[in-house]
């Protein structure tokens, strides 16, 4: 299968910056994918996302979004469809007074037909289990629930493939799970491509693939057991390993016997249990 | 304290006037205006009485709630009343001082402020059973014509909804502010005027700053999400006149009509 998305030998530099923000990343993502970009603040990783959406166009290189050049202007409003993006502040990025007009604003740009919009309003709200706050005024929700309003804005879009810059980063706990679970459903049940921008480490364990982003460069690369094995490697980029990764680092090093690749709780609960 | 303050004033209960177009609801309070201004007699106020009347009981809006949006300019209605009361030149009735009271001048005030009153409460009714964003629907549709003649029709919508959308965030803002301020020693309170408006200057500073902040971050939001001006763009609840839209414009410019027959009767 062609990658949705090919990111070659890009590399980026702001205008009034010496250093880049990029230097010469290359990555495929595959459709239905779940990608995780870890990195800590500075690495580049917020540039990528904005690279992808053509918010920013490549110093050197070029991305090619389901076949189409992100350099080129007449495939603009296409490539934004593709590859939706819900940014980081939940409160500056919706527009309207109603949540159900917010997320009716992406078609609206489209020029879709009336009809058209109410039903993918609809379906979308209901895909992030927001649909009976439809006639709220978003200011009144809570960041979680305007961070799926936000997704339902990218859904309501039909983009195949939805780039996530931190949309945790703001919340409390019980909102970031919301919006976690929320993204793992469309990527298992819509089959979304997801794109997720993070620096939560147990957020980053739920991914198909996890890249480590630093100095603007992609460091490793891997699924998520192969990445967190490497407990210093990750720590050398700034970064920590899954709570439960460390634990069993540590049990590890005291001589008790276990698997080195534990990532998540119920791991280390059956090997525990062993 | 900040959070209570809404804009404009919509009470929202179901009501036959509550689900008028915004377009219809628009048009008809500038004829009523107009009709105000049409009338020179007091026995036609008795006309806008009733289809003043005919609209409150129709909104189910509580008529205190009417009266209450009166308050703010019941300043300028006194102004009104008492310019008029001594400055109409006619038939002396009182003295006071170097001033006259006048017949004419009696006639004049009582005439002014009852036009001013029922202005004020005539256009309360669009707020008051219009909710914001179909007030912004429908200013932007009716301009639409214009935009031939280089009116931005659609910025000045976009414009309002972004206005609407984010005054509760930046008030709620403000208030993060303040308290952080306050926390700081910062003293909003005490002073003359002169330093209380100074002391507003560590509040204001950092507001400005995270709204241009916001601007740019929406303005990168919306553009990702294929906004580009007004062109092309479709409208996800379409505005249709119905009936009971073509029932009201009539009954409005049978209003009318009985107002400019009005002129013509001499009584």
């Amino acid at each position: 299968m062609d990658p949705i998305i090919k990111i070659s030998n890009v590399s980026f530099q702001y205008s009034q910056e010496e250093k880049n923000a990029l230097n010469g990343v290359s990555l495929d993502i595959q459709p239905g994918e779940f990608v995780a970009i870890l990195g800590h603040n500075g690495s580049g990783k917020s540039t990528l996302a904005k690279l992808i959406n053509s918010l920013l166009l490549p110093t050197e290189g070029e991305i090619i979004v389901k076949g189409m050049n992100t350099k080129n202007d007449d495939m603009l409003w296409n490539i934004r469809q593709t590859a939706g993006m819900v940014f980081q502040n939940p409160d500056n990025q919706l527009v309207a007074t109603i949540v159900e007009e917010d997320v009716a604003f992406g078609p609206e740009n489209q020029g879709v037909d009336p009809v058209e919009i109410r039903k993918r309003v609809d379906d979308s709200l209901k895909a992030v289990d927001m649909y009976e706050y439809r006639k709220r005024p978003p200011h009144l929700l809570s960041g979680g629930q305007k961070q799926r309003i936000a997704i339902a804005g990218v859904l309501a879009m039909n983009s195949e493939c939805i780039i996530l810059d931190e949309p945790t980063a703001m919340l409390d706990p019980s909102g970031r799970k919301e919006v976690l679970q929320t993204i793992k459903k469309l990527n298992h049940d819509e089959n979304k491509t997801v794109l997720l921008i993070t620096h939560f480490m147990d957020e980053a364990v739920q991914a198909d693939r996890v890249i480590v982003m630093d100095g603007g460069k992609i460091q490793m690369e891997g699924t998520p057991k192969e990445v967190f094995v490497n407990i210093d490697l990750i720590k050398k980029f700034g970064l920590d390993v899954p709570q439960v990764t460390e634990l069993a680092h540590n049990l590890i090093n005291e001589g008790i016997m276990m698997p080195r690749d534990i990532i998540k709780i119920e791991e280390l609960v059956d090997a525990i249990c062993q | 304290m900040l959070k209570n303050l809404t804009i404009g004033q919509h009470y929202p209960v179901e009501s036959k006037i509550h689900d008028l177009d915004p377009r219809v609801k628009i048009m008809v309070t500038l004829i009523f205006i107009v009709s105000l201004f049409l009338i020179n007699k007091f026995q036609a106020y008795l006309l806008v009485f009733v289809f003043l009347g005919l609209v409150i009981k129709m909104s189910h809006v509580p008529l205190k709630m009417v009266i209450r949006g009166l308050k703010p300019i019941l300043i300028i209605i006194g102004i009104t009343f008492v310019i008029n009361l001594f400055m109409t030149p006619g038939e002396v009735l009182y003295q006071i001082g170097p001033l006259d009271i006048t017949r004419e001048g009696i006639r004049q005030a009582g005439f002014m402020a009852l036009r001013l009153v029922l202005l004020i409460m005539g256009t309360s009714m669009l707020t008051l059973t219009t909710s914001p964003i179909l007030l912004t629907d429908g200013i932007e549709s009716l301009l639409n014509p214009y935009k031939r003649i280089g009116l931005p029709a659609h910025e000045l919508a976009m414009m309002m909804t972004i206005a609407l959308r984010f005054i509760p965030t930046l008030m709620e803002e403000t208030e993060k502010i303040m308290k952080a301020q306050k926390a700081r020693g910062a003293d909003f309170e005490s002073g003359n005027i002169v330093r209380r408006a100074k002391s507003l200057v560590p509040l204001l500073v950092p507001l400005f700053v995270s709204a241009f902040r916001r601007a740019d971050e929406l303005a990168m939001a919306m553009e990702a999400r294929c906004y580009r001006g007004g062109e092309h763009r479709t409208r996800m609840r379409a505005l249709l006149m119905v009936r009971g839209d073509y029932l009201a414009l009539l009954i409005t410019f049978i209003y009318v009509g009985a107002i400019v027959g009005s002129r013509l009767i001499q009584i």
